[in-house]
């Protein structure tokens, strides 16, 4: 087990070494950040003042090890825009995200999973077939498109929900969250709904195809022999080998949908960090940009992690070891 | 006495409306407490079906549709799904061909067993356990405390088909009916799983329908057995009737085709041809377009059962027992 979890930072590392190697000199390619942000007044002797300030006077490789050095002191560096620490303004604005993204993924698991249960239950019923519809549905209109029809319809014709911002907040643990109170909730309900469709759609049709797979094996019969009961040998005797490909994908998609929760946020003026990677790229803000890859990347490295130790909590033909990769 | 089972002209098919398929016809069967009853065929023979129509596990798109099936008193056709199930893992017990198949992969042993306990007996928890270890006991398996922890996949195939056997046999049910459960196996533990299954049931009384291709298995095991066809019980009668004097030219190229029963170095006779499809059956007997007796009646007749002086019943109307050409 630590061997797994060893061999698994360092290739994190490797993942993070080449990744900032490619954004870094990728955005030096794009233009120099100081002509977009700079005030019009700004002379050229001001300019090339900024330039020194922000140290891009020299060329991209001092840069570079400059960075890296600062890198292994933890320190990711300042917003050009801000500047503040890029950190800090990620963590400001990742509670916002985080909780978005897990109230889609509870939406998409509480509501796809008893409706994929059903239609793989009953596949021929035209209940399940209307699912089936809505799922593919989930899976292929696009989010915005989703989002502002909902605005449309919940918030301008209806008036029942608001359309932008987190509504009132609490805090809880030093961490400031919407869904513990009724105006919060109601400023979540919109986006979090828009952000799960697309998991949502997912869980119903592994669930749907896996329980089809499942009832039809062995052991599911063998329960049935022996006169289990119909709640515990669908409920946890086919649930808990449904839940291997469903916890597979959603692992990577959880991570997906935080690292690109950019369209719900700006729809929906979710202050988390989607919006902001948008507007750090739209002006070259490249250590905002950097600090947050490398967080996705560690977030991403270590969601995976999670997965793979609930994997063999599932599973018990998996093990954790040496062989495992 | 009564017999446990008694299932009377048991009609499955595949399918609704003009393109159902008849995969039983007819299926008479009948077991006496303590009795083991062979049902013998070829793979596609309704054998299988036989036993999942009986309890009630048959597959979605198959359906009983006649005959009865009587366990005891109990007309078992005539029971909700609820009830049912009560009826299933308590007075009938059943074993599967593969137990590598058998146990649900991502269960240890004790939850599977433990379900199976409870679904009819509400033991409390100290009580389950032990039940459970001396269940593991009674099939012979060694530490069977470390057994109950362990993951079937960490189990040989020859100590789950023992698991899957106690599992059945956790209410002690008046009929167990096993589904080839050492097919899957090798020939060494074949063995002990026959004898194992043979002592429990004998032990406690249980009638045993006994679902297998392999005459050897019929030959070492059963009191009676019934060889099916297309469907159709087609002979049926005392093990050593049916084997040393098959009444059934079916029944005569079965044993035929087994090695042992030819001298060394002899061509092994086979049946011609095949199984019927059930899309296809003749009108007549569906055996007869592979049969060397058959006459212009078995193409346009169904053969209805009929008894032999040696105490088979058969479906055949030229039967080996009697004369060739004596009826044609």
């Amino acid at each position: 087990m630590a061997e797994f979890i060893l061999r698994r930072i360092l290739q994190a590392l490797l993942v993070l070494f080449v990744m900032t190697v490619l954004v870094f000199f990728g955005i030096h390619v794009i233009g120099n950040p100081v002509d977009l942000f700079a005030s019009s007044e700004c002379t050229k002797a001001c300019l090339d003042e900024i330039m020194v300030n922000l140290g891009l006077d020299r060329p991209v490789w001092q840069q570079y090890l400059i960075f890296l050095g600062n890198l292994a002191e933890g320190d990711l560096g300042r917003s050009f825009t801000h500047g503040v620490p890029a950190m800090s303004l990620i963590w400001e604005r990742f509670p916002a995200t985080l909780e978005l993204a897990v109230a889609a993924l509870v939406i998409a698991l509480v509501i796809g999973l008893p409706l994929g249960f059903y239609a793989g239950l009953r596949p021929d019923s035209w209940i399940s077939k209307a699912i089936m519809g809505l799922s593919m549905i989930g899976f292929s209109v696009p989010i915005f498109w989703i989002g502002l029809i909902m605005i449309l319809t919940f918030s301008v014709k209806l008036g029942w929900l608001p359309a932008i911002g987190r509504g009132d907040l609490v805090t809880v643990f030093g961490v400031r969250v919407s869904f513990l109170t009724v105006d919060g909730l109601r400023h979540l309900a919109m986006p979090a709904f828009t952000l799960s469709l697309l998991m949502m759609s997912m869980v119903i049709r592994l669930t749907r195809a896996g329980l089809r797979e499942v009832m039809t094996s062995d052991y599911i019969r063998f329960a049935r022999a022996n006169g289990v009961p119909e709640y515990r040998v669908l409920g946890w005797h086919a649930m808990k080998n449904l839940l291997i490909p469903i916890v597979t994908v959603l692992g990577m998609e959880f991570g997906g949908v935080i690292a690109f929760a950019v369209v719900t946020e700006s729809i929906f003026s979710w202050p988390g960090v989607g919006k902001m990677l948008i507007d750090a790229i739209s002006v070259l803000d490249r250590p905002l940009i950097v600090a947050y890859l490398i967080f996705v990347v560690t977030m991403f490295v270590l969601l995976n992690l999670v997965i793979d130790i609930l994997y063999s909590l599932l599973d018990p033909r998996v093990r954790l070891g040496a062989g495992a990769v | 006495m009564a017999p446990v089972l008694s299932v009377r002209g048991l009609t499955t098919v595949f399918g609704t409306g003009e393109t159902a398929l008849r995969a039983l016809d007819g299926v008479d069967l009948t077991v006496h407490q303590g009795e083991i009853v062979a049902l013998v065929g070829e793979s596609g023979s309704g054998k299988s079906l036989t036993g999942f129509s009986i309890n009630g596990l048959l597959p979605g798109n198959a359906k009983v549709t006649g005959g009865s099936i009587r366990l005891g008193d109990t007309d078992l056709r005539a029971l909700t799904p609820r009830q049912m199930r009560g009826i299933r893992g308590k007075q009938v017990g059943m074993i599967f061909q593969d137990p590598m198949m058998t146990l649900n992969p991502v269960l240890r042993v004790e939850t599977q067993m433990r379900d199976a306990l409870r679904a009819h007996s509400p033991l409390p928890r100290g009580e389950v356990r032990a039940r459970l270890v001396q269940a593991l006991a009674e099939v012979g398996i060694a530490a069977p405390e470390q057994r109950l922890r362990a993951w079937p996949h960490e189990l040989s195939g020859g100590m789950r088909q023992r698991v899957a056997i106690a599992t059945a046999l956790l209410h002690s049910p008046q009929l167990v009916i096993a589904d080839e459960p050492t097919t899957a196996l090798d020939v060494t533990i074949q063995g002990q799983i026959l004898a194992l299954a043979q002592r429990l049931c004998r032990d406690r009384g249980t009638a045993l329908v006994w679902i297998t291709h392999d005459l050897a298995v019929v030959a070492g095991i059963a009191d009676r057995v019934s060889v099916m066809y297309a469907g159709r019980v087609v002979e049926e009668g005392p093990v050593d009737a049916v084997l040393d004097t098959p009444a059934h030219p079916y029944t005569r190229g079965l044993i035929d085709s087994v090695a042992a029963s030819q001298p060394k170095g002899a061509r092994l006779p086979m049946i011609p041809g095949r199984m019927p499809l059930l899309s296809d059956l003749p009108q007549g007997c569906a055996f007869a377009p592979r049969c060397a007796r058959r006459s212009a009646l078995c193409i346009s007749e169904r053969p209805e059962p009929r008894a032999t002086g040696a105490g088979q019943t058969v479906r055949c109307h030229h039967p080996l027992t009697e004369p060739a050409g004596a009826a044609a």
